[in-house]
């Protein structure tokens, strides 16, 4: 499988490259490359507007990209599916559109304290708009969600419940059912930032129970600028538009414009229609592996990663010791993340270090960052010894 | 061991960061600043006190951050001590060029990276001194900001001369 991604067998400043920044985005597979290759050099043309042979194959393969992506979410329609460039730019709209129709001043958000930024700012910028309040669900010290306070937290005011599916930083794995079902019974909307768990675990948007998903392709294999919102037909029919302009209309006068339905009446302008296709070739090239198979292997590298990870002095690693993501955020007594970061790099391992859009989260672990190693299906053990290997090294370096 | 790795990270720098100099609080300030860098979380406060005569007659830091950024303020304020407010942006000035490698790019030979031989002093440029060891952060353009934290922070002690205020190496709007 390794063969399929060419960019894993090259040298870096001298190393044997190690790609553990798959939080931040994933690699590609040739399959996805040629699919994006095959559309430009065969079918490339505007899509829903053309009457000649090109557009109908640009709006047939954009089409069929959509029902791929409800298919693999478990949607019940396509017309569920809103393309969007990735997970902040869903939120967004959800925030902007459906936020700024049905959030009335006084109403409440409830987020939760480990968001990554892009399902924080979206709802801060509503909340001042139109003078809605935040509220969040607190982290325990283990990274998980202090459930204990979910029922004092979720009351009657609360319009919208959105939080993160698995966290960027902590590697916790929330339990989204039973979120999604306390909200509906107090009566709020639930949205769910799947953007660490679509290309890693089963993800069905029935099973969950939530209104809106939100994920990104290029953390699933799919090229960057692809990703889409989920929403359930009935809050989406009732959304108005979110960005105006071509594609997203019926007719128009220069007074006024009637709006398509969903999904269309979300995708205003030319679609990134390459970037649809590439994700569909994701979904077929993750599902050829079979996303079972991709989360017991991570579940396989974390596991031995904490392991090795407990030989080393000085060593925290961030969120819980149980079930959890393939992320693990740590901080190593006297290396601060950059310095390890950078020296790490030099080492042709590809690590992350700093807040990973988290900051509020950082400063309630009382941290400036952490250094961060996350997964994906095509790491290694070996990797990870790796790894181990050069925080070592960099511990005697520093130290 | 990387060229690059030891260029940055000379043994003067992790020597600074670890037992960083004039760390600590000074009671008698005229001017604190606040500095912060938000996209690594790293921190300074930044005390200066001025002579009669305007000179910088002590200066002291605290925070936290990585081996970059401490050991650029801890190396700034041996630097900086007794130096008039001239001289103080100057040296700004250069270290920045420094850093950032628009200052003297084409007399980086093999010959000139004995650093410690190495005067800066010709042509009216102040001289760096030990500051130069930063040199290799000039490699790793990420780290620039990590650098020139502690300066930005003396910078704005320099402009504000007196009471307390805050700066960021992020732009803000």
């Amino acid at each position: 499988m390794r063969e399929d991604f060419p960019i894993l067998d090259q040298n870096v400043h001298g190393h044997p490259l190690v790609y553990f920044d798959n939080a931040a985005t994933t690699q590609k597979p040739r399959a996805v490359v040629e699919a994006l290759r095959s559309y430009y050099e065969h079918d490339n043309a505007n899509v829903h507007r053309g009457l000649h042979e090109l557009s109908s194959r640009a709006t047939e393969a954009y089409e069929a990209a959509r029902a791929r992506v409800a298919q693999y979410i478990g949607a019940t329609s396509a017309d569920e599916i809103v393309f969007t460039r990735g997970t902040t730019e869903s939120i967004n709209l959800v925030a902007q559109a459906w936020g700024g129709k049905f959030v009335r001043a006084g109403d409440v958000i409830l987020l939760t304290e480990m968001e990554h930024h892009s399902n924080l700012v979206p709802w801060q910028i509503l909340a001042e708009r139109i003078g809605a309040r935040l509220r969040f669900v607190p982290v325990r010290d283990d990274g998980t969600l202090g459930l204990e306070r979910l029922d004092q937290l979720l009351t009657p005011e609360v319009k919208l419940f959105a939080f993160t599916h698995v966290s960027n930083s902590l590697g916790t794995i929330n339990p989204v059912a039973e979120l999604c079902a306390k909200a509906r019974a107090v009566g709020a909307v639930t949205l769910v930032d799947a953007a660490q768990s679509a290309g890693h675990m089963p993800v069905n948007v029935v099973e969950l129970g939530c209104d809106f998903l939100a994920f990104s392709g290029h953390k699933m294999c799919a090229p960057t600028g692809s990703g889409a919102l989920y929403g359930r037909a009935e809050i989406l029919d009732a959304t108005p538009p979110w960005h105006g302009g071509g594609e997203m209309i019926v007719s128009v006068t220069l007074e006024k414009s009637s709006f398509k339905k969903p999904p269309h009446r979300f995708e205003a302008g030319t679609p990134n229609i390459a970037g649809a296709i590439g994700l569909a070739a994701a979904i077929d090239y993750l599902e050829g592996i079979g996303r079972s198979a991709i989360a017991e292997h991570d579940a396989r590298l974390t596991s031995y990663a904490l392991d090795r990870f407990a030989d080393l002095p000085g060593m925290r690693i961030l969120g819980p010791s149980g079930e959890r993501g393939a992320i693990l955020g740590f901080v190593m007594e006297g290396v601060h993340p950059h310095d390890l970061t950078t020296f790490a790099d030099q080492r042709g391992l590809a690590l992350r270090g700093g807040h990973h859009c988290n900051q509020p989260l950082m400063r309630r672990f009382g941290l400036p960052g952490t250094t961060r190693a996350s997964f994906y299906f095509y790491n290694t053990t070996a990797e990870i010894d790796r790894m181990i290997d050069i925080l070592r090294e960099a511990v005697r370096f520093f130290a | 061991m990387s060229t690059e790795l030891e260029e940055l990270y000379q043994e003067v720098i992790l020597d600074h960061s670890r037992r960083p100099r004039n760390f600590g609080t000074l009671p008698n300030a005229d001017v604190l600043v606040h500095g912060d860098n938000p996209a690594c979380g790293d921190e300074i406060h930044l005390g200066v006190h001025f002579s009669p005569d305007g000179k910088l007659e002590e200066i002291k830091f605290s925070g936290q951050g990585c081996a970059i950024s401490q050991a650029s303020a801890s190396m700034m304020t041996l630097k900086l001590k007794g130096k008039t407010r001239a001289e103080a942006v100057d040296l700004s000035r250069a270290f920045h060029d420094l850093v950032t490698g628009s200052f003297a790019e084409s007399s980086e030979t093999a010959s000139d990276r004995d650093l410690s031989r190495r005067s800066l002093g010709e042509g009216g440029k102040p001289k760096l001194g030990d500051l130069q060891f930063l040199q290799g952060v000039r490699k790793f353009p990420q780290r620039v900001k990590c650098a020139m934290l502690a300066w930005r922070a003396v910078e704005q002690a320099l402009a504000q001369n007196a009471g307390e205020a805050s700066v960021t190496t992020e732009a803000e709007s």
